[in-house]
């Protein structure tokens, strides 16, 4: 094989382009992520502002701040943005960033189309954000995009749509990047049973994106064609059906969930045992139960369709379908406890984050189970509930564990320790605002308040005054994050190459920035 | 231990992709525009796709002289076959929406059109029997009446040009691994002229559905269902027609041995997926 060794000395090192035509061109799997990380944090920030905006007229009944017109674009596009530009960027800027470090690979498989992947992104946010400013604004239909009404929408809908393909592109050509990366890249000696847990996490997670994102991009092309050349896929006079495009909405929708949370279970999976000071427990166990979520997401999509309407059969089979996810993401919380019991824990910001995330997504875990209650659910659907339950697990789930990751892995991104007196600031103001938003909302659903509605009557006027506090509080809070990033770059206490002492890992054999290539050649792991 | 001695290829800073976001942004906002009859949109959506094509020329091109200056082992090798197969299976997936749809209406949503209190209070004397256009064609003064496509003339011929295609590249693969040289080439040919000609087939199939059969996309659900599949089917077979002639060149060029030639067993790959779309699409679109 001679041959085909690249000769060391024309090797890539030597005219890398500098300024912005580096990050226009670059193939490092480190800049790469460094790009994902920020491209998902500002569109954290502008789904923020919709998101607050929302809160704002919400804080009182009546109409004060928007017009209901505009409301609806903001619960639409505050979706769209958090889901596709935030929480999904951010955990691929992650696998850039690590998993190369942590299996012991020189970059990602390839290192071009990672690239691209990357910079298909700022296209899809200006066309999507974009969209609230042609005729009739931005798409109004719910995030979930369900026909008719995205069928009526106006030009702000067909933005949203090839916002989507495009979305719909990268993640598919990131995920077909990790995969390989993991399956083929992987430093001699590293097992499958062997690799760090996150990496576990994430190569099933792609498998989830390459098999739902392109069902995805068929429902928003039949409502295209729905729109533009006169197909009746959801039109019941020409024999199609609306509710169809619910069930291919969520076929994708529900492995959706677990895209956005199973790499949060494998950050918080490689921080705990650092912070214990002890090895995972039972780290078959989580890679079954993480299998076995995945196998079991693509079987229960219709428990979001029970108001919707469905032979009783259905319902039940859906219902108990569902409450079954609840045994694997038993198992995985009861290995994370089991993994802190009789630990020497200690609580650094990295730490205290994965703790809370256990405590809140518990919680959303909890209520998502009685979300699948499908009697339960006629009551529920469509109320503040709901919108609670999946906050609890999208923000105190996905969210927190990006945060725990972020504190985890700054010093070996940076070569700083991130403050530690404002990271605790950041978690505390985080954790008590967080449930201030969110936790009254479950009482407001019980009650009976509609989502996606600008306005309400006067007996949840309390509650909403104070989640409208809560998310207000949790806003600002996330400028504290900020200050911690920026302060960490720009300098601070250097961080060793392993700053966490119970850290397991190759990442931390590496020093402290990460230099520029890592593992060109494989490190051998026993 | 090849694998420690062999460093895996990262190949240098590329100005392709960003020719690619630009592409594929001028290409969705110009769709988005043209689709609302606004003048610009087909411009900027024209100019994307001029992008696009010559990003693929260049990005494409440069792996192909990266391949063929020795640069890519065994390693990389085993990347691109990884992320082939996974890139079908997503192409599998997406098909897969489009199937759906069409089992969903056919077995869930017509049967509830045309029976019960739907038949009795909303659509009376619809009687659902596949194909038809929904109970709006009922209102025979509003909406003409269609033939259905029949599955024993040009549908069957396709099929048996694919299949023979199929059999043709393979035994193009068998001259490449005997170093055939011309048996390669002729296989090739011969497999690019029979996917040609079922794209002929097909353009004059949907001419004769919307002239004689009075059947368009606007067909109600079963013009939705058999123009989608078989339009997408047909794009693919464009794509994978495209993909054999750049491996045709390749191989009059001489590039690909019998040992490396991952190139063709992709482009191969890609026309034996095609061809197993057609089959499911030959049984559930056109025949039952
Ligand atoms: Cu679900």
């Amino acid at each position: 094989m001679a041959a085909v060794i690249p000769d060391p000395l024309d090797h890539h090192h030597h005219h890398a382009p500098s300024g912005l035509m580096r990050w226009l061109t670059t193939t490092n799997h480190k800049d790469i992520g460094t790009m994902y990380l920020i491209f998902s944090f500002v569109m954290f920030l502008s789904g923020g502002v919709m998101a607050l905006t929302i809160r704002a007229e919400l804080f009182q009944p009546g109409l004060q701040v928007v017009q209901p017109e505009f409301f609806n674009q903001l619960t639409t596009m505050h979706g769209l943005v958090m889901v596709f530009g935030a929480i999904m960027p951010a955990f691929v800027g992650f696998a850039n960033w690590q998993i190369p470090l942590m299996i012991g690979a020189s970059d990602m498989a390839f290192a071009r189309m990672n690239n691209w992947s990357f910079w298909l992104l700022p296209p899809a946010a200006i066309l999507l954000l974009g969209s609230f400013f042609v005729p009739g604004g931005a798409t109004a239909a719910g995030w979930t995009l369900y026909a008719p009404l995205s069928v009526q929408m106006g030009m702000g809908m067909d933005f949203a749509i090839f916002a989507i393909h495009i979305m719909g592109l990268s993640s598919i050509m990131g995920a077909i990047n990790i995969v390989v990366t993991i399956l083929n890249m992987r430093a001699p000696g590293m097992a499958m049973m062997k690799m760090p847990l996150f990496c576990w996490t994430w190569l099933i997670t792609a498998y989830l994106l390459i098999a739902v994102m392109p069902v995805l991009a068929g429902a928003v092309t039949m409502i295209l064609t729905d729109r533009h050349f006169g197909t009746s896929f959801f039109n019941a006079a020409g024999g199609g059906d609306p509710v169809m495009y619910q069930h291919i909405f969520w076929f994708f929708g529900h492995p959706e969930v677990y895209i956005m949370i199973l790499p949060a279970f494998g950050i918080v999976s490689q921080i705990i045992p650092a912070f214990a000071r002890k090895p995972l427990f039972g780290y078959a166990s989580m890679v079954y139960a993480t299998a076995s979520i995945a196998i079991l997401s693509f079987v229960v999509w219709a428990h979001h369709m029970f108001a919707t309407g469905m032979p009783a059969v259905g319902q039940l089979y859906f219902m108990y379908a569902t409450m079954l996810i609840a045994v694997p993401t038993g198992v995985k919380v009861f290995n994370w406890v089991a993994t802190m019991w009789r630990g020497s824990l200690s609580f650094e910001p990295p730490m205290l984050w994965a703790t809370g995330f256990i405590f809140v997504f518990t919680i959303g875990g909890f209520t998502g189970l009685i979300c699948a209650i499908a009697p339960i659910d006629i009551q529920i659907h469509d109320t503040y509930y709901v919108v609670a339950h999946f906050h609890y697990v999208l923000v105190a789930g996905s969210l927190f564990a990006l945060f725990a990751g972020a504190y985890y892995w700054l010093p070996k991104w940076t070569g700083h320790m991130p403050s530690d007196r404002l990271g605790k600031l950041h978690f505390w103001c985080s954790l008590v605002f967080f449930n201030v938003t969110f936790f009254p909302m479950h009482f407001l659903g019980l009650a009976g308040m509609p989502r996606r509605i600008p306005d309400y009557a006067l007996q949840f006027t309390d509650f909403n005054a104070l989640a409208t506090i809560g998310a207000f509080g949790f806003g600002l809070s996330q400028l504290i994050f900020l200050a911690v990033v920026v302060k960490c770059a720009r300098g601070g206490k250097p961080a060793a190459a392993k700053p966490w002492d119970g850290a397991e890992g190759l990442e931390w054999t590496v020093p402290s920035p990460a230099p520029y290539h890592t593992f060109e050649e494989a490190p051998l792991v026993k | 231990m090849s694998e420690t001695l062999e460093r895996y290829f990262v190949p240098e800073p590329s100005r392709f992709p960003i020719f690619g976001s630009v592409a594929l942004l001028l290409f969705g906002a110009g769709a988005a525009l043209w689709v609302n009859q606004v003048k610009a949109g087909p411009w900027i959506f024209f100019l994307g796709i001029a992008i696009l094509i010559y990003m693929l020329f260049g990005w494409f091109g440069q792996v192909v002289r990266e391949s063929q200056g020795g640069k890519y082992g065994t390693r990389v090798d085993a990347s691109f076959r990884w992320s082939m197969g996974w890139f079908i299976f997503s192409e599998v997936m997406f098909f897969a929406a489009f199937f759906g749809a069409l089992f969903y209406v056919r077995v869930l949503t017509v049967p509830a059109l045309s029976s019960g209190e739907n038949e009795a209070l909303l659509w009376q004397g619809y009687s659902g029997a596949w194909p038809n256009a929904g109970p709006r064609a009922l209102d025979t003064a509003a909406v003409e009446p269609f033939t259905p496509m029949g599955a024993w003339g040009i549908p069957a011929i396709n099929t048996l040009i694919l299949l023979t295609s199929g059999a043709t590249l393979t035994w193009a693969h068998y001259g490449l691994l005997k170093d055939k040289r011309g048996q390669l080439k002729l296989g090739l040919l011969l497999t690019i002229l029979l996917g040609a000609i079922f794209l002929g087939f097909q353009a004059y199939e949907y001419v004769h559905a919307y002239g004689e059969l009075n059947l368009r996309l606007d067909t109600g659900i079963y013009g939705s269902t058999f123009f989608m599949l078989t339009g997408f089917h047909g794009l693919h077979v464009t794509v994978g027609a495209i993909m054999l002639t750049v491996m045709l060149c390749r191989a009059v060029a001489g590039h690909f041995n019998s040992q490396h030639h991952f190139g063709f067993e992709a482009a191969a790959w890609y026309w034996h997926f095609v061809d197993v779309v057609w089959l499911i699409l030959f049984v559930v679109v056109y025949w039952l």
